[in-house]
């Protein structure tokens, strides 16, 4: 491991100091904040937590020099109880910029699902590894992970592993998050109407920022791959303000039509 | 074709005499006039392989011990034959005898044959074609020189040929009988001596009446069968293919007797093969050789080809002088030599380094591997050493690398495992391993399908597939993250039958509705579902905790076909 890269202790004071958990408002999936190895904890009744782990895969491909060159694949791994939990990815409701590259591994076994999540990781042509895994199976230790996170970062590929139903176990994820649903903000013309997705998610545990909970949410006036951590408000009924059109014609809230 | 050099090993050695004293116009006379032998040791003291004319007409013969010969000619000279030089030598020229067809073979120890078929006429006939080669033998080697003695001669077949050059008239040829009957004229197809379906009997007969007279000894058959049909009273080609066909001594009876003459024939061919039942070489059974010659049998021959040994060379615009140039000259000349192998898939065994410096002189390093390899890093490793006494004057300006001794090397898979740690693996290696570990069908990409039903509407097929041109998903319409393999009855509370839902129950939890879109109306595909298919209103709903859900109700409260509709779960939004 590479002493020099990790952050001194004077750094995080000051990066604390200037945005750190004090800060109302940061990028995740960017800069020194994105992780190589995330972990993404979630229920298995919402795909929050597939969605927050793509979400994230956005930003970083979004900030990637060499994405914006090609068009990489972005794979994504299941196993058979994820796949019976939270269904299969749908190609029209993902975002744009996946639809053409995912190519999707149906694994068996929790094994199988690790097996493909680092030879996936090996693969130079891939823009990032999504994994799915139901629950804590045995296969996924401590020395599984760190396996995954030494592959991952030796190669560059990030991988986003999403953990169905499963408790925090020992990982060694440079980031982990436990996610859920958060209820979104109201749309600008139905507002009875679900709006964009919008998560509540708990930083427990990472190496380059304080923990501490978020609202997270693609910021409407920049589309996919903008992902903005925000506090979460005292106040649950009026929703994070997060630019809409309304808020920024200075008028009061649109009603819909 | 069949060529034979009948002093081969002679003549060989005149030319190397004659090389050796510069073409001096003594030493030429005195080559020619001096009786001599070739000699080999044997365990009974020297013997004579040949000798030249004088030797000959002093009484020096094939086969003859050399004291034997010295006691008739004291002044023979004895000089060691080079069997195997004259073999080499027989190699290149069997190569150059290219020049008259496409293939040639080898007849160890003094002939070549070589196939003519369809190739006299671009040398103006069968004649003109003979006339060129014992031309080109007159004058082999250096101008003025004798050349080569060489007899050639044209048949059907290899054996037919054979026995025509070494015992025929010089430059006969033996037409095919299919060529006779249409064109007389010599400059027509020419005969295909190789081609072994010589048509039928009459082609047998032809070729029989004209080697008919020729010695047996023309069959090629080994010394001790001579003797025995010699013994026999087997004296020409003729009588023996007389006992074989049954008419021996009786020539033209069996005409007009079409049955007892076919079983003649039996007779007599069982006779011989009974007498030669346990001979199975051909050398040794002269009913083999005989139909050979006539075409009967085929008569594979082993045809001589080419080796080029792989060479790689560079120029260089400036003289160098300096060893780290040399050595990026010898990493690129090892390179381009492992292209050159690797396309012909051999390795190297011994390679050849020739150094040519300005002032003329040529410093050449040779290296021997254990096994036949092609590694570049490999052979210039092994150099580096060979090269720090290498004195370069006033420069090297072309460095030459030859495999002199090459072998075959098949192509190996690379080092899969280094490469992949090293630079990670490629996406078609990566689809492989997992297709290879999780089955054919696990690894898969979504495609649209056209279809406006949502399940149908995404296919899936293999990752590197191209995909099909389809029309794009319709923006306006909100889809779901993820989509269940199989919709999730749910059961749900609504105001209405038709309304929005207000609460509804999955997998055992209480879901309550707080946003909700819709109805979007899918109908069934009527043109490949039965008419009782219930269209589907589809709902976006949110829960009181913000988790956003894909549901539906399939069928209308009164449509007519089934109750009371049902409300399905089929996916999940982000």
């Amino acid at each position: 491991m590479d002493l020099a890269a990790l952050p001194k202790a004077g750094d995080l004071a000051r990066q604390h100091a200037a945005l750190g958990s004090h800060a109302p408002r940061w990028r995740p999936g960017l800069g020194g904040a994105g992780a190589v190895h995330s972990e993404v904890f979630a229920s298995g009744r919402e795909a929050s937590g597939a969605a927050v782990a793509l979400a994230l895969a956005l930003d970083g491909m979004r900030a990637s020099e060499l994405d914006r060159q090609e068009e990489r694949a972005v794979l994504w791994v299941q196993d058979e109880a994820a796949i019976r939990l939270t269904g299969r990815p749908y190609r029209a409701g993902l975002s744009e910029p996946l639809r053409r590259r995912l190519i999707h591994v149906a694994a068996h076994k929790a094994a199988d699902a690790l097996f493909a999540l680092e030879e996936g990781v090996r693969c130079r042509d891939l823009a990032c590894v999504i994994g799915e895994i139901a629950g804590n199976s045995r296969e996924l230790d401590f020395t599984a992970s760190r396996r995954l996170s030494l592959t991952a970062e030796r190669h560059g590929v990030p991988l986003f592993l999403v953990r169905l139903d499963a408790k925090a176990d020992l990982s060694s994820a440079r980031m982990r998050w436990r996610v859920s649903a958060a209820p979104s903000p109201p749309p600008l013309w139905n507002t009875a109407a679900p709006g964009a997705p919008a998560w509540h998610a708990e930083l427990f545990r990472a190496r380059n920022h304080a923990p501490g909970e978020w609202i997270l949410c693609d910021d409407p006036r920049n589309g996919w791959g903008s992902l903005v951590a925000e506090k979460p408000s005292a106040d649950p009924a009026t929703p994070p303000d997060h630019g809409n059109l309304a808020g920024a014609a200075g008028g009061g809230p649109l009603a819909a039509f | 074709m069949a060529i034979w050099l009948a002093q081969l090993a002679v003549d060989r050695w005149r030319h190397s005499e004659k090389c050796a004293t510069n073409g001096g116009g003594s030493a030429e006379a005195d080559v020619d006039i001096h009786p001599t032998a070739l000699i080999t040791e044997t365990a009974h003291g020297p013997r004579i392989d040949a000798a030249n004319e004088a030797g000959r007409a002093a009484g020096a013969a094939k086969g003859m011990m050399l004291a034997d010969a010295r006691t008739l000619c004291p002044q023979l000279r004895a000089v060691p034959s080079d069997p195997a030089g004259d073999l080499a030598f027989l190699e290149r020229l069997a190569i150059w005898a290219q020049r008259w067809g496409p293939w040639s073979a080898l007849d160890a120890p003094d002939g070549l044959l070589v196939d003519v078929t369809a190739v006299a006429h671009l040398f103006g006939g069968e004649a003109r074609l003979l006339a060129d080669v014992s031309a080109r033998f007159a004058d082999w080697g250096e101008s003025g020189g004798a050349g080569l003695c060489a007899r050639a001669a044209i048949a059907p077949t290899a054996g037919a040929a054979w026995a025509l050059a070494h015992y025929g008239a010089p430059g006969s040829i033996l037409p095919s009988p299919s060529h006779k009957a249409k064109t007389p004229a010599e400059d027509g197809p020419s005969p295909s001596h190789f081609r072994q379906d010589v048509q039928g009997l009459e082609g047998i007969q032809d070729i029989m009446r004209v080697l008919g007279p020729l010695p047996i000894a023309a069959l090629r058959l080994d010394d001790d069968v001579l003797l025995v049909l010699k013994r026999l009273g087997l004296k020409r080609l003729g009588e023996l293919a007389g006992i074989e066909s049954g008419r021996s001594g009786r020539k033209g009876e069996g005409r007009g007797r079409e049955g007892r003459g076919s079983e003649e024939q039996g007779n007599g061919r069982d006779a011989i093969q009974r007498r030669f039942r346990n001979r199975r070489s051909p050398a040794a059974n002269p009913l083999i050789r005989l139909d050979q010659l006539t075409g009967r049998v085929p008569e594979p021959l082993l045809p001589v080809v080419a080796m080029v040994a792989p060479l790689v060379q560079r120029r260089l615009m400036e003289p160098i002088r300096h060893r780290p140039l040399l050595d990026q000259v010898l990493h690129d000349l090892a390179a381009d030599m492992a292209r050159e192998l690797e396309g012909r898939g051999e390795g190297a065994r011994r390679l050849e380094l020739g150094m040519w410096r300005v002032d003329g002189e040529v410093v050449v390093r040779q290296l021997e591997m254990a096994a036949a390899t092609r590694d570049p890093a490999h052979i210039c490793r092994l150099f580096a050493m060979r090269l720090d006494d290498v004195e370069a004057g006033f420069g090297i300006e072309m460095v030459r690398l030859r495999a002199a001794w090459v072998e075959p090397l098949g192509l190996t898979q690379t080092d899969l495992e280094a490469a992949a740690e090293e630079h990670g693996t490629s996406l078609s290696a990566c689809i492989d391993r997992l297709t290879v570990r999780l089955g054919e069908g696990a690894v898969r990409r979504p495609v649209l399908h056209a279809s406006h039903i949502p399940e149908r509407a995404q296919r899936w097929q293999p990752p590197l597939m191209p995909e099909p041109t389809s029309q794009e998903e319709l923006a306006f319409h909100a889809r779901p993250l993820k989509m269940l393999d199989s919709p999730e009855k749910i059961a749900v509370l609504y105001a209405t039958p038709d309304g929005y839902p207000h609460r509804f129950r999955w997998r055992g939890e209480l879901h309550e509705v707080v946003r909700v879109e819709g109805p979007e109306r899918i109908a069934p595909e009527w043109w490949r579902e039965k008419g009782s298919a219930r269209l589907r209103d589809y709902y976006r709903i949110e829960d009181a905790q913000g988790r956003r859900y894909w549901i539906y109700r399939a069928g209308l409260a009164g449509d007519g076909r089934g109750g009371l509709p049902d409300w399905f779960l089929q996916g999940l939004c982000a």
